[in-house]
């Protein structure tokens, strides 16, 4: 909503600056999002008349004119082609000063000498029209200064509503408030009303009377279809950014900004029977003041005809009645339309209009008679025309009623933590026009305004109190309240320990969008069904993720791009999957790409591999207090070969892998590019320390080698010794994995460091040489392993 | 007796000139092992006079413990040597980088949620979550935003069917915590909320930390005075300027906007306010009754108020950055600026 600081004022002038005024709505709710003033900056501008024109002699777009400035007459050569003898326009006169600081000076044109320039509207920021010399109606004064002829020393307040402000969509409205902010008197009262001169009337029937309890009509023969809109109508619709059209939208225009009350002109002519407001009815339709065809839903609400639809109610005329330079009569609507009713029809139409805008948010259900006078006044004033009497169909029950509310003076200082009379709160209430009325010492009894759509209850009027008193006045204090302990389970790690040891092990976070593309979604899952987003904000993001892994995935490619190709990155997030309801699982993602440590002398860089991966996930669930497993495993987007499902106590809780060639290549990744993700809540869980005893007698190591078949996975090895070395293993190590001269092709060597330990006593070496012994037998039975010389 | 000096200057010269500690254990050996020199005199006493053994033997002895001492200092001076020398060899280059795991970092996000939660924490808060695909219930029913309300045109809301939306606020973990549990409430609500916009100023995902207090006492003034400690505490700024606007959100009654001084220019106008000399941070308000008797809460004996920041926002202002777009980018250049 953008309004006039002039026209605001010739409403109610609070004694404030221009500054202060938009301080003080910006700090009662209507905030002021920007002040601009009406025109650029520009002097030595005049209103003056052309009173002699002749061609150029030496141009042929150019005319040489005389021109009256008031004091003088001058020299000016013109390009403009309305540039006629009688036209008055604005004249920069020699050493005036145009927008741009663009100074005017005497100058030659082809030889013919110009005293100054005659100006179109865009030159002096009027509007954007470049085409001919701004006109200026014929009474327009001579030799007056053109700011002040035309009160271009004025800004617009742009006022950011909330929606339950509708009741300032009109000057009035923003008016009311700021008297009431400044303790001012605002004359509620109406003026006189209109007498018909003819007694023609259209028969109006409103059946849908819930969505338009009230529709005025009045009919006005004999418009003079020539008229033109005054300049002072034009230029302050310009101002708040609309365009005049012709005089009778014009003025139904002004008449919505001055007062709030949307209005609608038909053209009598084309309306057959009387005026009908209903609901559409099935296989209607309707061409809009736009020139859209629209299908009526049902539900909607219409302004008809005994014939069919003319208009949707509230939201836009349409075209075939509509008002056009052949009109001579007009049937002009003052209605009010429901906000229940009319809430959200536009959008299902693709509309957003100025008059549903206000219908939606609510309009003052008492203003339609004061809108249809006030439109009557001016449309007699500019086009003439007989009016005739008004015609009012109107269902009270169906009008809103303002709720009677109690506000209770101790409710007021236990939400506002104010304490304020009766007395005053009753001011500020009955100065927002509330009906105030005291019930008891404690209370009063509040009726709001009609123009208010937001007084349900009590709290809405202590609202009012504090915004009118100012927000900045009311007092500030502490919170006070009862503090407990909260409970912290110890076997659960916090997400900031995890996050911390992450980044204590040289992971960088990232964060990546929840929403990704189809196909990058089918590079790590294809034929999984994702939750799709109904009204994505592009293809790229239109699926909700069902891995963490896409995204990172493109965060390591985003990076690569950048010559940063050495990445440890970790993301904590919601996967989505689609399922009744749907299901979230709180997930974390890794990702490494490029060498193993960041560049050094130290040492030779070696690329990261699946194990780096796995050391990383072992570590993260080495303290879960669950038995940890890892199986081969095959998933889209990862290598067939090298990629493990992680086991927790015999759970599946996520996945390791290298990337899958094909799709590193898709997503410009190298082939050596590790990807995790686990369920966070896995790596969250933990155990609380049971303390068990520390022997105090030596641990004794054995180490052996066997050669087994090249298939036979490190775990089964490792488990079948845990299986049998006895409670005395204290540790378990495989130190080193050989393949290549001395072991046969289809086998490998693996090396075992075996740690035994007792608690009440030391071992010996026999029968620690025992248990080698029968390790070594259970490995050959089980895997026909050799012992390595 | 002679050959006792004899042997003595001999093996006095053996020990000096000795350059090593195996030389001068073999002169140990020599001289005082058991099959010694010295030794071997000892052995001799039982030849000599009665009278004249403990002389002799006291002699020798003598002999004995300066050999021993002269041998004990010469390796003393030698091993001190060897030392030097190894160390001297081992010298390095201490300027040279060292070897470590590089810190990784974390995101300025969650730096800026775990500060904010740590501010509140403090103050008695809790901090939880909830699904970010949320029903139109919570979504907005719940927070007495109707279908067809205006203020769900504030909202650009994804829509994953009819009835799910994903999450244009994380308002509805406030309502679920309500319809689980009774007054006193304290708390906190970080997470990803959605809104169907992008331009330079608006990611279609961002976060949002909402608040909400519940209790028996609490008034305007509370969340005020609670605002203002916060936002001092967070821009570590003791007089920052705070401010409360009127404003409308359906959830709350009164509601308001919090506005700051501009953190960059202090309030003396800048790019970054608009010229305004103010940052408009967060939404807040008194809960609205019709919110409370929607979770089943009393509104007579209870009154609360609820606030919600964009963490985005408050990271941006924090750090300067100067483009939200960033934040998302997860471009390293830029994550690593905030370890």
């Amino acid at each position: 909503m953008i309004i006039s600081e002039q026209w605001l004022r010739e409403w109610i002038d609070p004694p404030l600056s221009t500054d202060e005024l938009a301080a003080q709505l910006t700090m009662a709710g209507l905030e002021v999002d920007a002040v601009t003033p009406v025109a650029g900056e520009f002097s030595g501008v005049v209103v003056a008349e052309i009173v002699a024109a002749e061609q150029h002699p030496d141009a042929d777009k150019l005319r040489v004119c005389e021109v009256n400035t008031g004091d003088d007459t001058v020299q000016i050569v013109c390009g403009a082609p309305n540039a006629v003898v009688g036209l008055k326009a604005p004249l920069a006169k020699v050493g005036a000063v145009l927008p741009g600081n663009f100074k005017i000076k005497k100058a030659k044109l082809r030889g013919a000498e110009s005293q100054g320039m005659l100006c179109a509207a865009a030159e002096l920021t009027l509007s954007d029209e470049s085409d001919g010399l701004l006109e200026l109606p014929a009474d327009a004064p001579v030799g007056v200064d053109l700011r002040q002829y035309l009160g271009l020393d004025d800004v617009t307040l742009e006022l950011g509503l909330t929606p339950n402000r509708a009741d300032c969509l009109g000057v009035m409205g923003v008016a009311r408030d700021v008297a009431a902010l400044n303790g001012l008197s605002f004359d509620r009262s109406q003026g006189a009303n209109v007498e018909p001169v003819s007694d023609r009337v259209l028969p109006i029937e409103a059946p849908a009377s819930e969505g338009c309890p009230r529709y005025l009509g009045r009919v006005i023969e004999d418009v003079d279809p020539t008229a033109e809109t005054p300049l002072y109508i034009t230029e302050r619709l310009r101002r708040v950014g609309l365009r005049a059209i012709d005089p009778v939208v014009d003025i139904t225009n002004y008449v919505m900004l001055e007062l709030g009350q949307p209005l609608h002109a038909f053209d009598l002519d084309s309306i057959s029977g009387g005026i009908v407001v209903r609901e559409a009815r099935t296989d209607e339709t309707l061409t809009l003041l736009d020139g859209s065809d629209v299908s009526l839903l049902p539900g909607t609400l219409v302004i008809a005809d005994h014939e069919g639809p003319l208009a949707l109610a509230g939201i836009m005329g349409g075209k075939a009645s509509g008002v056009t330079a052949a009109t001579r009569s007009i049937f002009l609507e003052s209605a009010f339309f429901a906000p229940h009713v009319l809430a959200g029809r536009a959008r299902q139409y693709g509309l957003h209009t100025d008059a549903s805008h206000r219908f939606e948010r609510g309009v003052d259900w008492q203003l339609q008679h004061r809108a249809m006078e006030r439109a009557t006044q001016l449309l007699l004033e500019v086009t003439g025309g007989k009016p005739g009497p008004v015609v009012e169909v109107v269902s009270t029950g169906d009008l809103p009623q303002q709720p009677a509310l109690t506000l209770r003076t101790a409710r007021i200082e236990r939400v506002l933590g104010l304490p304020m009379s009766q007395e005053r709160s009753q001011a500020i209430l009955e100065g927002l026009g509330f009906a105030v009325t005291p019930g008891g010492s404690d209370s009063l009894h509040c009726v709001g305004p009609s123009w208010r759509f937001d007084m349900a209850q009590e709290v809405d009027l202590i609202e009012e109190l504090a915004r009118v008193q100012g927000y900045n006045q009311l007092p500030v204090s502490q919170i006070q309240a009862e503090l407990r302990i909260n409970p912290a389970p110890e076997a659960e790690k916090s997400i900031r320990t995890l996050r911390r040891g992450l980044v204590a092990r040289g992971f960088q976070e990232a964060i990546t969008f929840s929403f990704i593309a189809a196909d990058q979604q089918a590079l790590f899952a294809p034929g999984v069904e994702a939750i799709k987003i109904r009204n994505p904000i592009s293809s790229e993001l239109s699926e909700m993720r069902s891995s963490l892994l896409p995204g990172l995935a493109l965060a390591l490619a985003h990076n690569l791009k950048r010559q940063n190709g050495r990445l440890r990155l970790f993301e904590t997030g919601s996967r989505f999957l689609m399922a009744e309801p749907f299901q979230e699982q709180r997930m974390l993602g890794l990702a490494l790409m490029g060498s193993r440590a960041s560049e050094n002398w130290t040492e030779q860089s070696t690329r990261v591999d699946f194990f780096d991966m796995k050391g990383e996930v072992e570590q993260l669930l080495a303290c879960s207090g669950g038995s940890v497993g890892f199986e081969r495993a095959e998933q889209p987007g990862l290598h067939d070969g090298q990629t493990a499902r992680v086991m927790l106590d015999g759970r599946d809780v996520g996945v390791l892998g290298t990337i899958h060639p094909q799709a590193a290549a898709k997503l410009d990744l190298p082939p050596h590019t590790v990807l995790a993700e686990l369920e966070l809540e896995a790596v969250l869980s933990g155990r609380v320390p049971a303390f068990e005893d520390i022997s105090r007698f030596p641990e004794t190591r054995r180490d052996i080698a066997v050669v087994v078949g090249r298939d036979v996975p490190a775990a089964a090895l490792t488990q079948a010794v845990a299986e049998v070395a006895g409670p005395d293993l204290a540790d378990l190590r495989l130190f080193d994995v050989y393949t290549g001269e001395g072991v046969a092709v289809d086998k490998k060597s693996v090396a075992l460091g075996l740690t035994f330990r007792n608690n009440s006593r030391t071992l010996d070496d026999e029968e620690t040489s025992v248990i080698i012994t029968q390790v070594v037998d259970y490995l050959k039975e089980k895997f026909e392993a050799e012992l390595r010389a | 007796m002679e050959s006792l000096e004899a042997l003595k200057s001999t093996a006095i010269e053996a020990i000096e000139r000795a350059e090593t500690p195996g030389e001068l254990e073999q002169l140990r050996v020599d001289y005082l092992g058991k099959k010694g020199s010295l030794t071997g005199l000892l052995k001799t006493l039982g030849g000599l006079a009665a009278d004249e053994r403990p002389k002799a033997g006291a002699l020798i002895n003598a002999a004995k413990q300066e050999l021993a001492d002269r041998l004990n200092s010469k390796r003393a001076t030698l091993e001190a040597a060897a030392l030097n020398a190894r160390l001297e060899a081992e010298r390095i280059d201490v300027t040279l980088p060292g070897r470590a795991v590089d810190f990784g970092g974390l995101h300025p996000i969650t730096k800026t949620i775990e500060r904010v939660e740590d501010f509140f924490a403090g103050m008695g808060f809790e901090v939880v979550e909830g699904p970010e695909i949320e029903d139109d219930y919570h979504n907005f029913e719940a927070l007495n935003i109707p279908a067809h309300h205006p203020a769900r045109a504030m909202h650009d809301t994804f829509y994953i069917d009819d009835t799910h939306v994903l999450r244009t606020h994380t308002s509805g973990v406030q309502v679920r915590t309500m319809e689980a549990r009774q007054p006193p409430l304290r708390i906190i609500c970080p997470g990803r909320v959605y809104r169907c916009d992008s331009d330079l100023t608006h990611s279609p995902m961002f976060h949002q930390i909402e608040g909400l207090l519940v209790d028996d006492r609490s008034s305007f003034a509370d969340l005020k005075g609670l605002l203002e400690g916060f936002m001092q505490a967070f821009f570590e700024q003791d007089d920052l300027a705070v401010r409360f606007r009127p404003s409308y959100f359906p959830f709350t009654e009164p509601s308001a906007e919090v506005d700051i001084q501009c953190v960059k220019c202090r309030g003396e106008g800048c790019r970054v306010c608009s010229h305004t000399g103010w940052l408009e941070v967060l939404g807040c308000g008194m809960v609205n009754p019709k919110v409370f008797e929607m979770s089943g809460i009393d509104t007579e004996k209870f009154t609360g108020f609820a606030f919600g920041l964009g963490v985005e926002r408050l990271a941006m202002l924090r750090y300067g950055i100067g483009d939200l777009r960033l934040n998302f980018d997860n471009d390293l250049r830029f994550l690593s600026q905030f370890r």
